[in-house]
């Protein structure tokens, strides 16, 4: 099925605020653009448990941004705070 | 006020798993005497105490966080600058410093020139290891290594030896794993369980690392996932003294001949265990937050048992 590139149903956030991604679970259509942001006072690193994605250290009011375009389960954490984990479910 | 005692001047039972103190001082100043480090307590009452005969201190600073300006402490650098002003004022010199990491906030080669110059500018052989905030250069880590790891291994391990006492460095802030806690590696334990071959068992040995050798708060990831292994290989040594940084406050537990000691940072407190949403950096009123950080003062005595470790506090005299 083709993807409709409509702006506001193919982009959205991830929230990081005290330490948790908010939504933890997250579920996209493929080909959406996700953007982690940092409201916190201390920096973090997103990254896929299977090395897919890796943002640099955003420090606070970062954002780091990518697309999904594979769909499947994608497990991610931050690299300097491994207890905080996430997860985005990508669908055709 | 040693760390002996509890807030109100109770003994502590030092068989409690986890013991939090909070001092009105800016560090903790560890003596190591007849070879086992001692905590001596507030600064003041170290100027108090007779001089250690033959013995020798030594100063660990931690989480100076260069970089820092939000809320918690927009002047990192200045409270910086006075925790190494009280270093400098000391009685007794300490014969080294060590630095238990977190030294910037972002690992950008400015805030390491800037940590450089406040912390060098005491004159002070000084001993570093790395917190996460100072391996998260775009290089993941090459930045720390080009200025500290000339004779370390690895991610920037290494040991020393001072009159008598064997000190080890050692790293676990790097390849976290998802859902983990601090993370020392199988080389670098291989590294220790061989580096440790050649020391007595009554040497003295003092360890120290960013992240708490020991589960303070698994749910923050205060903890290290294989620091039991690390701890077994230190098993059969008469005295050994963790020193730790990470969590921006005092804690303290004593395990058979181990002393586990976290110490203050120089830049902003954070939360006791799970009475915050988050172990974000703590915003407190403006008059308290010196009272917050500090310095650690550690002395070692010949003949003694333990080292005597000195917490003081930014607002101590
Ligand atoms: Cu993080």
């Amino acid at each position: 099925m083709a993807q409709t590139p409509l702006r506001g149903a193919d982009a959205t956030r991830v929230k990081i605020e005290n330490f948790t991604f908010t939504p933890t679970a997250l579920t996209v259509k493929v080909g959406t653009v996700v953007t982690f942001e940092n409201d916190d006072d201390i920096p973090h690193i997103v990254v896929a448990s299977d090395g897919s994605f890796r943002s640099k250290a955003l420090d606070t009011g970062d954002g780091y941004t990518f697309t999904f375009t594979k769909s499947g389960d994608f497990p991610y954490f931050c690299a300097l705070h491994p207890h905080m984990q996430g997860t985005i479910t990508v669908i055709p | 006020m040693t760390h002996h005692r509890g807030s109100n001047g109770e003994p502590v039972d030092r068989r409690h798993a986890l013991e939090c103190m909070i001092w009105a001082g800016t560090g903790v100043l560890w003596t190591v005497s007849g070879g086992v480090p001692v905590s001596l307590g507030l600064l003041g009452e170290a100027k108090a105490a007779e001089a250690p005969s033959a013995g020798f201190t030594f100063l660990q600073i931690s989480d100076s966080h260069i970089g820092f300006d939000k809320a918690a402490n927009p002047h990192a650098v200045d409270t910086l600058k006075e925790a190494i002003g009280k270093v400098q004022a000391l009685p007794e010199k300490p014969s080294f410093l060590i630095h238990t990491g977190d030294i910037t906030h972002l690992s950008t080669a400015s805030q390491f020139d800037t940590a450089a110059q406040i912390i060098g500018g005491a004159g002070f052989d000084v001993h570093y290891v790395p917190g996460e905030h100072d391996i998260i250069d775009e290089n993941n880590g090459r930045a720390y290594l080009e200025r500290y790891g000339a004779g370390a291994r690895g991610a920037g391990w290494y040991s020393f030896d001072q009159n008598g006492v064997h000190f080890v460095g050692l790293v676990n802030v790097v390849n976290l794993k998802a859902g983990g806690l601090g993370n020392l590696g199988a080389d670098q334990l291989a590294w220790l369980a061989d580096d440790l071959k050649a020391v007595s068992a009554s040497t003295p040995v003092v360890v120290f690392a960013h992240i708490p050798l020991w589960a303070i708060y698994p749910e923050w990831g205060w903890g290290t996932d294989d620091a039991a292994q690390a701890l077994a290989l230190l098993k059969r040594f008469g005295s050994v003294t963790v020193l730790n940084g990470h969590i921006h406050q005092i804690m303290q537990k004593v395990e058979g001949n181990v002393t586990f000691h976290t110490a203050l940072s120089t830049a902003f407190p954070q939360p006791a265990p799970g009475t915050a949403p988050s172990p974000g950096p703590m915003t407190v009123p403006p008059g308290q937050l010196r009272n917050l950080l500090g310095i650690t003062n550690v002395a070692v005595e010949r003949g003694r048992e333990e080292l005597a470790i000195i917490d003081s506090t930014l607002a101590g005299s």
